[in-house]
């Protein structure tokens, strides 16, 4: 295991080196929330932020992407038919991502690179991506990341692992794309690897301690999905929902999205938007039919998705990574913690 | 608050352990410092979990659509006059109801209080008007008049305007000079610094619809940005598709919205979108002496028509 050291004086050198060969994004301070952007020239990560309101997916799985486009000039030769459109996939860089965000874009990739079907736009976008995490030093009393198989300091899917240690950031290089951007950054000088280690686990230990929440989801697996479809809680948990997105835009594991054709002028452009499970419009069929018309349908949805469905087709743990941006958002204060122990605990009587 | 939070339960828990209706809503208390939930009671039991406090921002009456059977519901000023409209728009109606009324004081504003306050706040608890707030590091003190909403900044009915019981004593109503400031300072601006001022507003919109779903005047069965033939708008994050819907959003809430303040209070971008709906708030005022949901007894002055009307344009 590598370890750099990175004064903090000469960060924004660094980064402005690394734009040579990268395209950035990071977390912002936006009015009075942080996003994740494309970081312009003269644009750094805010690198104390505690939460932020949108994950990193967006750079991978932009919100609306331009899928195919085409003419419907008639005097051109290949009018009407639609290609894929010239995107840039140079290398491009995340700076400042969370650990649990890394570790979402993994479950993603579940499902848009599969044995079966690569979706290209995803793939393509992923692989020219380099992730650079930064830890979390004092996790939020909404993270519940230790309790997803992640934690604060959690390292799955990225390719730095940044460690904020006051006048300088350590950075764990953990894959050979990580060393190709502290390369291009100029960020070259190596810790002392052994008490560096020893300083990184310190913070970890103190900060995985920090985390309180309870949330168990040990006993789903075992519980039949008609028992906990037809569970009685389901209305009473869905009574205050409203029916908007947030949960699902600010997700960093919510991949759904919808297929819409526009046209302007002669030209004809297909985009992809995220959807989310929570609007009618999901699941309503051309006939008019919609199998999740009701409000507690599309609720018990999205948990026995994220909690449930994903849980026994992956094996690869509940499709949550305990960022608690939908419990912090949700207008109603729905807590996906409560629903996941109450799912856990529920036993079908008889 | 603690006495309103008593007298909440008990008004209804006594109504349902009388029959007198099927189900109150109210609120319960969060999983998280500053937060509420809006719930419902179906037996006296779950009525003694119902709360009370500076974080019930969102409108109850939004929960009454199509509900059928008797309703308990607890309502502030604002849920009143939401529920006055809901009654005037047929979608309600009052016999179903037994409103419990809130004399309130304000709702706050949480994004104000977080970014004012070092740290992250882990507890919060309220005793008149003073709020404390716990961080890792310190406990502090605030006032909340310091913190409010900006909609309960400039409200002239706290108290409910319709109810069957009152969980205290009226309160004084706030006099404001001049209550549409934020408005005239926007009116004011030239095209140009009008147009950016309202691009700048909506640049993080998510298109997430909370502010749409949180309104209790947004009850359509399909919602315009949700209709597919014909498609009225884009789905996507293309800026004249986002601006059609929140201009829309706003014109359909004309001489209907009381400015309760929950779009603003669900939106998890921070979107100010009142500067939208104020604006009209304001002129529904200034040209009809019109405030949305005071009275059963009239019509709001958009889905209404006199012969008599003084204007020529209309007859």
């Amino acid at each position: 295991m590598k370890v750099i050291k990175i004064d903090k004086n000469s960060w924004t050198k660094g980064i402005d080196k690394s734009r040579e060969a990268y395209k950035l994004f990071g977390p912002v301070k936006d009015k009075t929330i942080v996003i994740f952007k494309e970081l312009e020239q003269g644009m750094f990560p805010e690198m104390e932020y505690t939460d932020s309101v949108l994950s990193a997916k967006s750079v991978i799985f932009p919100q609306t992407e331009k899928i195919l486009g085409g003419s419907l000039d008639e005097s051109i030769e290949d009018h009407h038919i639609l290609k894929r459109p010239d995107t840039n996939y140079s290398p491009r860089a995340v700076l400042g991502i969370r650990p649990y965000d890394a570790k979402a874009i993994q479950l993603v990739k579940l499902n848009f690179d599969t044995e079966d079907y690569r979706d290209p736009y995803w793939c393509d976008a992923y692989e020219a991506t380099t992730f650079i995490g930064l830890a979390i030093n004092e996790p939020s009393a909404f993270d519940f990341s230790t309790l997803t198989d992640t934690g604060p300091f959690g390292e799955e899917g990225l390719d730095i692992l940044l460690v904020d240690c006051k006048e300088e950031y350590l950075a764990k290089v953990l894959t050979d794309k990580g060393e190709t951007f502290l390369k291009a950054s100029g960020f070259e000088e190596s810790a002392n690897t052994k008490p560096s280690l020893k300083t990184i686990k310190a913070l970890q230990s103190k900060a995985e301690k920090a985390i309180t929440s309870k949330i168990d989801s040990s006993k789903i697996k075992d519980k039949t999905i008609l028992e906990l479809y037809e569970a009685p809680f389901w209305d009473d948990l869905a009574f205050s929902c409203i029916n908007c997105g947030t949960c699902t835009y600010v997700c960093p594991t919510c991949w759904c999205f919808d297929i819409q054709d526009e046209t302007r002028g002669k030209t004809c452009s297909r985009f992809r938007n995220w959807d989310t499970c929570m609007d009618p419009l999901f699941t309503m069929h051309g006939s008019g039919h919609n199998p999740r018309g009701e409000k507690t349908q599309r609720v018990r949805q999205r948990f026995m998705h994220k909690l449930k469905y994903f849980l026994d087709k992956y094996d690869k743990g509940i499709m949550c990574v305990g960022c608690g941006r939908c419990v912090k958002h949700c207008p109603v204060n729905i807590d996906i913690r409560e629903v996941c122990n109450t799912m856990n605990s529920y036993e079908k009587q008889e | 608050m603690d006495s309103y939070t008593k007298k909440i339960r008990e008004l209804a828990s006594n109504l349902l352990k009388d029959n007198k209706v099927d189900m109150v809503i109210g609120f319960n208390q969060g999983t998280i410092p500053m937060a509420t939930s809006p719930q419902v009671a179906r037996t006296p039991e779950q009525a003694l979990e119902f709360v009370w406090n500076s974080n019930c921002s969102i409108n109850l009456a939004n929960y009454l659509s199509n509900q059928k059977g008797k309703i308990g519901i607890v309502a502030k000023g604002c849920d009143s006059r939401n529920i006055v409209t809901h009654i005037i728009e047929n979608k309600i109606s009052r016999e179903q109801l037994h409103i419990i009324g809130v004399p309130c004081t304000g709702m706050l504003d949480k994004v104000k209080i977080s970014s004012s306050i070092d740290g992250e706040i882990l507890s919060y608890s309220e005793e008149g008007d003073t709020i404390t707030l716990k961080t890792k590091s310190s406990e502090q003190n605030i006032v909340k008049n310091d913190f409010l909403a900006s909609n309960c900044e400039t409200c002239t009915h706290r108290n409910p305007v319709i109810y069957d019981d009152l969980v205290a004593d009226l309160v004084t109503e706030q006099k404001i000079d001049d209550p549409f400031k934020d408005v005239r300072k926007i009116e004011e601006m030239d095209s140009d610094a009008k147009w950016n001022h309202f691009e700048n507003l909506l640049e993080n919109c998510i298109r997430c619809y909370a502010c749409r779903n949180a309104c209790p005047l947004c009850y359509c069965p399909t919602c315009f940005v949700d209709e597919s033939d014909p498609q009225w708008v884009g789905k996507g994050q293309n800026n004249i598709d986002v601006r059609t819907f929140h201009f829309l959003r706003a014109y359909h809430c004309a001489g209907r919205c009381t400015d309760c303040g929950a779009c603003e209070q669900a939106c998890p971008m921070d979107i100010k979108v009142r500067d939208f709906t104020r604006k009209l708030n304001k002129d529904a005022l200034e040209i009809y002496g019109w405030e949305a949901g005071l009275t059963l007894e009239q019509r709001p002055p958009l889905d209404t028509f006199n012969p008599e009307d003084p204007d020529e344009f209309i007859k």
